[in-house]
């Protein structure tokens, strides 16, 4: 029993982020609708953001900002005193494009939707296959 | 189609959740992650570049070529929304609508009708009927100058906290669209007009980009900061902090410039006449 409360403990990071990735997958496979397809896409980077983040994280460490400032030569840095600041900059990056990506997403899909009058995936199928039949 | 989606997600979960419990715990200070590039930056940081927030100092020096190109894809982003929507003629509505400051009586003018434009007792008013509310546009005028000067902090002080361009950009962007969404698209357009949110988008990549060519000139590498230590007048270390709050900036500017430009070509579909 306490095998298992440690695996979860150990692990549930991970587990989050997983049921997040299926979330977002399913609802970009199995959603006729654009726009929840687009939010599908936007969780399932929220999921990978916050698996970044939380590889980045150490047990007693705190946030990556040294607390000594510049001249202080007295305190040696430890790399185990602050946590991992390489994901924190690659998914920092990251939010700021997922923003611009949806951006343009939803200017596509506003695109779509004045051509075609829907956002259904399927009527949208239709009225194609109405405009060039065979 | 539905079902077919739910097996393969499914089939990934029990995959990844398999594969799960090989991945180090959560807080392992000995995981792979943490092992290999990123002490050297925890603890030369201070020493290469004298900025104690370790992130703005991998953002924009030892990965600044990365951080270049993200800009560069923001900037992309919002030309590509210009691109896609916006819709060059002008044609005029069929009726337009202006609110009677004073009475606050609402009306509707017919294609070809006079219109009380620049009389100051007229207001115009989006198509799609909009209440009234003096709660929300006052609320929201008092809080906008609050939220660009944390923008402001943010950008600033993000040698020594949390914070940099990116953050600050962001929040900068949104203090205008609050401005846009509680009052109008029309009186936000007037206030920072479509084309200097484009020309600032691009100044912002070029102030980052110029930083590098500048580099260059004073005989560097592309984003070699230390090279601009006898223009700015201090040591090399201290140039690196200081051209990485100029590159910063930058970065500050585009992405407000381009979130600001975004929501003003998706919000009125590319005719920036009425918003939300």
């Amino acid at each position: 029993m306490e095998a298992i409360g440690s695996l979860i403990i150990a692990k549930y990071n991970y587990w989050a982020v997983i049921a997040l990735l299926l979330i977002g997958l399913y609802a970009m496979i199995a959603k006729k609708n654009l726009v929840k397809k687009i939010i599908g896409m936007n969780i399932f980077q929220t999921a990978i953001i916050l698996f970044y983040v939380s590889i980045g994280s150490k047990k007693g460490a705190t946030i990556p900002i040294i607390l000594h400032g510049p001249g202080d030569s007295a305190h040696a840095v430890h790399a185990a005193d602050y946590i991992n600041p390489l994901p924190h900059v690659l998914m920092l990056t990251a939010i700021v494009v997922s923003v611009a990506t949806l951006g343009v997403a939803l200017a596509l899909a506003m695109k779509v939707y004045s051509q075609y009058g829907t956002l259904e995936e399927d009527e949208i199928q239709k009225k194609i296959m109405e405009l060039e039949p065979g | 189609m539905k079902a077919l989606g739910l097996i393969a997600a499914l089939c990934l979960g029990v995959l990844l959740f398999y594969i799960s419990l090989d991945f180090p715990s959560w807080g392992d200070g000995r995981s792979p992650a943490s092992q290999h590039l990123s002490p050297y930056y925890i603890e030369h940081t201070m020493e290469d570049t004298s900025v104690p927030n370790i992130v703005t100092a991998v953002l924009a020096d030892y990965r600044g070529y990365d951080t270049l190109f993200e800009t560069a894809v923001i900037f992309s982003a919002g030309l590509a929304c210009f691109f896609l929507l916006r819709v060059p003629e002008r044609q005029a509505p069929a009726a337009r609508f202006y609110r009677h400051l004073s009475t606050g009586i609402t009306f509707r003018i017919e294609k070809g009708g006079r219109l009380p434009e620049n009389t100051g007792e007229f207001e115009r008013i989006d198509s799609v009927w909009v209440p009234y509310d003096v709660i929300i546009s006052v609320t929201c005028r008092l809080v906008v100058p609050f939220v660009q000067l944390f923008a402001l902090y943010v950008i600033a002080h993000g040698h020594h906290s949390p914070g940099g361009g990116f953050q600050g950009g962001v929040i900068f962007g949104a203090a205008i669209i609050l401005f846009a969404i509680s009052n109008n698209l029309r009186r936000t357009l007037r206030r920072m007009s479509e084309k200097t949110s484009a020309l600032l988008s691009s100044v912002g990549v070029m102030i980052y980009a110029g930083t590098g060519v500048l580099c260059i000139i004073m005989g560097a590498g592309f984003l070699n900061y230390s090279a601009l230590a006898s223009i700015l007048g201090v040591d090399p270390v201290a140039a690196r902090s200081h051209s990485i709050l100029v590159v910063e900036i930058g970065v500050g500017i585009a992405v407000t410039a381009v979130m600001v430009w975004i929501y003003y070509n998706l919000s009125s579909a590319g005719r920036q006449d009425e918003g939300l």
